[in-house]
């Protein structure tokens, strides 16, 4: 009898029919809707017969511009995910005053807020901006694929990899239930003693082995692969920020790695890095967590900057004003962010030194911010701005960046924020500025390289809709949130007591619905733009009128990028090649040099989200196996010496000619 | 003048602005050089979190009561000679001798699972008295370090045993000539992390 027991304990870890949550109502009724959901898309591929084809050409691709595509396809289902939390917290809200207790109960309410933080910052925002980088920064450059092809592709598969483990916490077992960076004692053994904790550790740790190993990769790939001439102050401007980008990741990711691994040893195996008794250092855990997380906002926010530079200079048919000082700018901004992770909790106590210090610091950032600002409304200045929606969206990042800004230089006063912290001022501070900035930043990037990437403009109309919608919304949903936090209302609460303030949530969850139908209609957007993809057909490959390398090339680009590797004289050499009568070679191809597709990155991710799973769980049987067979795996890869291959030039021919012949039909 | 200066740079050929054949230069040692970077702030996060921690000793033993340092000194010569040695394997490589290699590689792995060996039995002495690391907050930072630490040379020396199985299949050809350039930067990376700790955590420690 003992055997057996240890044996099902082996197998099953703490895992049993009591951890499905099938005596909630909600979660039973989202877990139809996703079964069906997947139902549908599993019989239609099977159905259409794709699942060869996405085998090949999308799964085990190590093709740059296909796997970010992936990664802005995964960060959209993602987003879906946390926004549905974001409204149902929003309604909580709105509804639970006085004597009505609203529809969630507080223990799945914390997960909610734990939950959507975690989605909206790692499956998010990161897949977003690594997804675009990894589309465009090639392009820029003038080459053919990353540094190390493979590793790009296990990178995306890891990332998928965590989101998959958040994604099944929803219907096996919990959530954290702690705040989106778990700060113990709460997130110890005795303050969460399930498997929620574990869930959000062994997630990120997944996801953050993909996120390091990208930055990486795309630090060689900046620093090597550059085309001919490009030396580092020819770059554009958005390359600039992802190299700044991928630095702050290889410095930062490490230090996250640790602390959740310290975290969860203090959970396994009951050290005391971060207990109250034995000498274990709560605080600790808060300073470290946040020396990763203050660099990963500007993780978050450079590459957006990039895109605005880009978008701008190609709408207002300028060269980018302050070229060399936007660099200066962003390498600082890059330094400083390493200098500031102390405000977020100034309250600790470190003393009136350490405050000013750190209060002084986040003051400074802002100067590079606002010269980076200054450089974009003189680019716009007499030059010839065509209104289209990339230029949209980075008016509104403009306006609405600015007012997070400055609220958070409010923040960055240690006596103010001594009254503020913890309170929806905070909330509506960061909202305001990852809204405003990264996700107003990623709109207008998917706006402005959407033709590049499939050929053919996104439908203006919906666009439209869906920048209005989300900009409006915006402004409804969280200017209230700043005027309940100057009252004093602290953030995760699920009642609230005092009915004058309902009004103002109230308006927040008008704001969010608002939001809704912003997220409706970019979907609308997508589904219109494809099936007009006739009309929106862009045939030149340069569809705006664009300054850098990746608009030289056609629409999709070729597999190989450029059948020949460009030269570069000048910033924005595409219209540098422009200006002197530059004519695309039109014979003499010679075969490509390319990277093979591999299985191996997908196969190794998904035997670490095993080894995840069986580490939440604590079913050592699984862990030992998925890890030997991590291990081994990873040794296996090694042995495949045969990683290359030719295009011929046959193919590059033919494929060069019927662009050829496409530009002479359209001339 | 101007006029005639532009007149002059519109009339450049086209393939003034390709090239037919580039190779971009190869990355893997400038890629494996910030993996390492990148492994060295791991251990300045666990070094700050050791510095932090190590006198919270909650009534258990200091490093002065558990450190046998004869002992960690025999073994921080056990793994500074498998650098040494583990140059030498570099220097056969640059001679095309794979038996060479192969012998002095041999060699740094035998050293470096001593060095584990006795780690080992050094970690399961103090476990034996129950000084674990759930005795104190000193403990954990301490296992921790020198832990992860040991965990990177088993890492190492299954590489080295991999690397060596490659080395005599296929040979030193580039790709494996590259792999061991990589691997020697890591196992010097680890000698130069061990430095630190043997002086921080040990040295230091005996001295309180």
């Amino acid at each position: 009898m003992q055997d057996k027991t240890d044996l099902t304990s082996l197998i099953f870890g703490r895992l049993s029919l009591e951890s499905i949550p099938y005596h909630e109502p909600i979660l039973v009724v989202t877990f139809i809707i996703a079964a069906l959901a997947g139902a549908a898309v599993f019989g239609f591929i099977t159905y259409k017969g794709f699942w060869g084809a996405l085998w090949r050409d999308w799964i085990t691709s190590i093709d740059h511009k296909k796997i970010g595509i992936m990664y802005i396809i995964m960060a959209f289902i993602m987003l879906l995910r946390g926004f549905s939390d974001a409204l149902m917290m929003r309604a909580q809200q709105a509804m639970a005053f006085g004597g009505s207790e609203g529809f969630l109960p507080p223990e799945h309410y914390d997960q909610l807020f734990t939950v959507h933080g975690v989605i909206m910052i790692f499956f998010v925002a990161m897949p977003m901006i690594v997804g675009i980088m990894n589309f465009v920064v090639p392009l820029q450059l003038g080459t053919r694929d990353v540094a190390f092809p493979f590793l790009n592709n296990f990178s995306f598969w890891m990332t998928a990899a965590g989101a998959g483990l958040v994604m099944v916490s929803l219907f096996v077992g919990e959530f954290g239930k702690t705040g989106w960076l778990a700060f113990p004692p709460l997130s110890g053994i005795e303050g969460s003693p399930g498997v929620g904790v574990d869930y959000y550790i062994w997630s990120l740790q997944i996801a953050g082995v993909g996120t390091l190993l990208s930055g990486v990769n795309f630090m060689v790939t900046i620093i090597k692969n550059r085309a001919p001439g490009m030396t580092l102050m020819r770059m554009p401007i958005f390359t600039w920020t992802a190299l700044c980008t991928n630095i702050l990741i290889v410095v930062s990711f490490p230090v996250l790695t640790v602390v959740l691994a310290m975290l969860s040893m203090d959970r396994m195996l009951g050290t005391h890095f971060f207990t109250n008794d034995m000498g274990g250092n709560m605080m600790m855990y808060v300073n470290l967590i946040w020396i990763w997380g203050h660099p990963e906002v500007y993780i978050l926010i450079l590459p957006a900057f990039g895109v605005f530079s880009e978008v701008v200079a190609t709408f207002s048919g300028k060269r980018l004003f302050g070229y060399s000082s936007m660099v200066y700018a962003t390498i600082v901004i890059t330094v400083l962010s390493y200098l500031v992770w102390l405000h977020h909790f100034f309250t600790m106590g470190a003393g009136a030194s350490v405050n000013a210090f750190f209060g002084i610091t986040t003051m400074i950032i802002s100067i590079p911010t606002g010269a980076k600002l200054f450089n974009w409304l003189f680019t716009m200045y007499r030059g010839r701005i065509r209104f289209e929606l990339p230029m949209m969206w980075t008016v509104s990042f403009m306006v609405t960046f600015t007012l997070g800004g400055m609220t958070g230089v409010l923040l960055a006063v240690p006596p103010a924020d001594f009254v503020l912290h913890n309170s929806l001022f905070l909330i509506a501070h960061f909202h305001n500025v990852i809204i405003g900035g990264v996700l107003f930043g990623m709109f207008a990037a998917i706006n402005y390289w959407f033709p590049k990437a499939f050929g053919y403009k996104l439908d203006d109309y919906w666009g439209k809709w869906s920048f209005w919608l989300w900009t409006v919304g915006f402004y409804a949903a969280f200017m209230p949130l700043y005027v309940l936090g100057l009252m004093g209302v602290t953030r995760r609460m699920n009642h609230f007591d005092d009915g004058s303030l309902q009004i103002w949530f109230v308006i927040a969850a008008i704001g969010a619905l608002l939001i809704l139908g912003g997220i409706i209609a970019s979907i609308i957007q997508f589904v219109v733009s494809y099936r007009r993809r006739d009309e929106l057909r862009d045939h030149t490959g340069d569809v705006w009128n664009g300054r850098t390398l990746e608009w030289s090339t056609s629409s999709p680009p070729p597999q190989y990028n450029f059948a020949f590797t460009p030269v570069v004289y000048d910033n924005d050499s595409w219209t540098d090649m422009k200006k002197h009568g530059y004519e695309r070679p039109r014979e003499g191809f010679v075969p490509i040099h390319m990277p093979k597709n591999t299985a191996a990155g997908f196969v190794l991710a998904m035997i670490a989200a095993a080894c995840g799973f069986g580490l939440i769980w604590h079913m050592w049987l699984l862990v030992g196996a998925s890890f030997i067979g991590l291990i081994g795996g990873i040794i296996i890869h090694t042995f495949n010496y045969n990683r290359d291959y030719h295009i011929p030039a046959e193919d590059v021919t033919r494929i060069e000619n019927e662009r050829s012949q496409q530009l002479d039909r359209y001339a | 003048m101007t006029t005639n200066a532009t007149d002059a740079t519109q009339n450049l050929p086209s393939s003034h602005f390709y090239v037919r054949e580039h190779h971009p230069e190869q990355g893997t040692l400038l890629g494996f050089w910030l993996y390492l970077m990148s492994d060295c702030l791991l251990f300045a996060a666990l070094f700050a979190t050791y510095a932090l921690l190590s006198h919270s000793y909650a009534g258990g033993p200091s490093g002065a009561d558990i450190f046998d340092l004869p002992l960690v000194a025999l073994n921080t010569g056990f793994l500074l000679v498998s650098s040494i040695t583990f140059g030498f394997a570099m220097l056969q490589m640059q001679l095309k001798r794979v038996n060479g290699t192969l012998l002095w590689l041999g060699i740094t792995g035998l050293l470096g699972a001593a060095f584990i060996g006795l780690e080992l039995y050094e970690f399961s002495h103090l476990l034996g008295e129950g000084f674990g690391p759930q005795r104190s907050a000193f403990l954990t930072a301490f296992f921790a370090l020198v832990g992860t630490h040991g965990l990177h040379v088993s890492f190492g020396i299954i590489w080295i045993i991999v690397i060596m199985v490659q080395v005599k299949r296929f040979g030193l050809t580039t790709d494996n000539s590259r792999r061991l350039m990589c691997l020697s930067m890591f196992w010097h990376f680890l000698d130069v992390v061990w430095i630190g700790v043997f002086t921080f955590v040990y040295l230091m420690g005996v001295l309180q």
